[in-house]
């Protein structure tokens, strides 16, 4: 069998849609991924559901379906997407209806089961700090990472689209060269080079020179029209990563070494549901322009339990800056962050107060050369009371008119805090399956065909 | 001393409440001097107040990069954090100041 073509056009929940369309327009691909769910982003959809229980679902993939659905059909390119976040089956609902509207109508396979807040147990403790999870506030949401075994059956029904929430990153991609390879679920060293490709594809941009750009050292030539990557995949896994020759970006063995290494803290043991892989061996070689190829992963068997994400309520987060100009711009930064502090009153017990510019970012570091000409205080607080957190913002605010001199272009916000914690759960606790979600009559031409 | 940032390049990632680094020298030549001078304990040293316990360096020889794992302080996660950089983005560029022995 030939290899495989599998694109990555979204790497986080906010990515650019563009470089997405020009991927399927012109990437003769098999399979597109979007992955679109962080920690963060889970949190936030949950944040939003808890406002609203219609809103689970990834804010922008109305917007990516709308641009993609009549590309994708015109193509016969398959989409594989988390963007379900906390609700696919919804998710699944409104691809259907606005791939018609887009004249393109797309019948959707939505994998869910990945929410266990009603099975998991609270009394363990979490992976972060080994403190039972239901002791850190009260948990709104439990998703079990699930992987390309759960996804399997939805690619089988030949859905156009297959929409999940809380799948592992990699298995967005390992799941479409299982069901073109045929390999099998305990074909390990396989599977971990299938999970190396993921690996490296899961975040867009940041293998094709997002991310990346350091000059002089590293240039990334056409940042501005950075091209996201494909894999073409072998039967045995290994790869060839890539971009569109004609799209901005570089993909070489700098970008794949830091893509590699990206969030990874045992490069020996990679676990995700599918297998444990060993990425120390993996090399990667240029075999022409942009061309990079990837090859020595192993695996070992795939760990017994899934990993859970879970969710809590952690109070409000209060934040305020106020910028400062000129000579004793720093001076009047640091008095106005006394001033703040007292009027506070240790009303907010976890407070940050720093000076951007100056040590906001790696705190006091030892500098050469003068002050800044300008700076931001910013302060920071968070507390399981909102007016506390409230409070923050406001005295922030307030000192306009009752701080030091010459303070302006005050920006304040108070946001929910949903803390994210981490756990685990037997296989056998979590059952997927499949919905689907018939295609819908199209609402107008598609934009290929008018193209 | 030289400046890691002359030598090598850096991408910080973040799991719940901890910071990987990656360090890659754009001289693959330097890869085995990085991995005798650059130790867990002295990155861990170097990068200060946020990043607290121990670092623990992996080897990736495959791509000659080094991997350092920082863990943060429990409530320093991406959506807990007060940090303006919540996520702990910007570390690549703390890591890149560090120097070390070595003639320029």
């Amino acid at each position: 069998m030939s290899r495989i073509r599998i694109g990555c056009g979204a790497g986080f929940a906010g990515d650019r849609i563009a470089p997405a369309v020009d991927l399927v327009r012109d990437g003769r691909l098999d399979f597109l991924a979007l992955e679109c769910l962080g920690e963060r982003t889970v949190a936030l959809a949950l944040a939003r559901r808890l406002r609203d229980p219609s809103a689970g679902a990834d804010p922008l993939l109305a917007k990516r379906i709308r641009a993609l659905a009549g590309p994708l059909a015109a193509t016969g390119t398959r989409l594989v997407t988390n963007a379900g976040a906390a609700d696919p089956e919804a998710a699944a609902h409104l691809a259907a209806r606005v791939s018609a509207e887009a004249g393109a109508p797309m019948d959707v396979a939505a994998v869910v089961g990945d929410d266990v807040l009603d099975r998991i147990d609270l009394e363990q403790p979490a992976w972060e700090d080994g403190k039972p999870l239901g002791e850190h506030g009260e948990i709104v949401s439990a998703n079990a990472y699930i992987g390309a075994d759960a996804l399997l059956p939805a690619l089988e029904t030949e859905a156009r689209a297959v929409v999940c929430g809380r799948a592992a990153d990699p298995s967005l991609f390992l799941a479409p060269m299982m069901s073109a390879f045929g390999w099998g679920a305990d074909d390990w060293d396989t599977l971990a080079r299938g999970t190396t490709v993921g690996h490296l594809l899961e975040c867009a941009g940041q293998l094709t020179g997002g991310y990346f750009a350091d000059p002089p050292y590293k240039t990334v030539p056409g940042l501005a029209r950075l091209g996201y990557p494909l894999g073409e995949v072998a039967p045995d896994g290994s790869a060839v990563v890539t971009k569109l020759p004609g799209a901005g970006g570089v993909v070489d063995t700098r970008t794949v070494a830091e893509q590699l290494a990206y969030e990874v803290t045992d490069p020996s043991a990679y676990l995700t549901p599918d297998v444990a892989a060993d990425f120390t061996g993996v090399r990667a070689e240029r075999v022409g322009p942009d061309r990079v190829e990837v090859r020595g992963a192993v695996g070992r068997p795939r760990p017994d339990a899934l990993k859970v994400s879970g969710g809590y309520r952690a109070g409000f987060r209060g934040e305020g800056e106020i910028g400062y100009a000129g000579r004793g711009a720093v001076r009047r930064a640091r008095l106005a962050g006394e001033v703040v502090r007292e009027r506070l009153g240790g009303a907010v017990r976890d407070l940050s107060i720093e000076v951007v510019g100056v040590d906001a970012m790696h705190g006091p570091q030892a500098q050469e050369g003068a002050e800044p000409y300008e700076c931001r205080l910013r302060v920071a607080g968070r507390s399981h009371d909102r007016e506390a957190a409230e409070a923050v913002a406001e005295e922030v605010d307030a000192l306009y008119t009752s701080g030091p001199a010459g303070g302006g272009g005050v920006r304040v916000r108070v946001d929910e805090v949903v803390g994210v914690l981490s756990a685990g759960i037997p296989r056998d606790a979590v059952e997927t399956a499949v919905v689907r979600v018939a295609a819908r009559a199209a609402e107008r031409p598609t934009d290929a065909e008018e193209g | 001393m030289v400046r890691l940032y002359e030598v090598a390049h850096s991408r910080a990632g973040d799991k719940g409440n901890v910071t990987t680094l990656s360090l890659i020298p754009y001289d693959p030549g330097l890869y085995p001097v990085l991995c005798e001078v650059v130790t867990p304990e002295e990155v861990g040293r170097h990068l200060g107040e946020r990043v607290v316990g121990e670092v623990v360096r992996h080897r990736m020889d495959g791509v000659g990069a080094l991997l350092f794992v920082c863990p943060r302080a429990p409530g320093d996660t991406v959506t807990e954090s007060l940090r303006l950089d919540a996520h702990g983005k910007s570390m690549s560029s703390a890591l890149l100041e560090m120097e070390i022995p070595l003639e320029p």
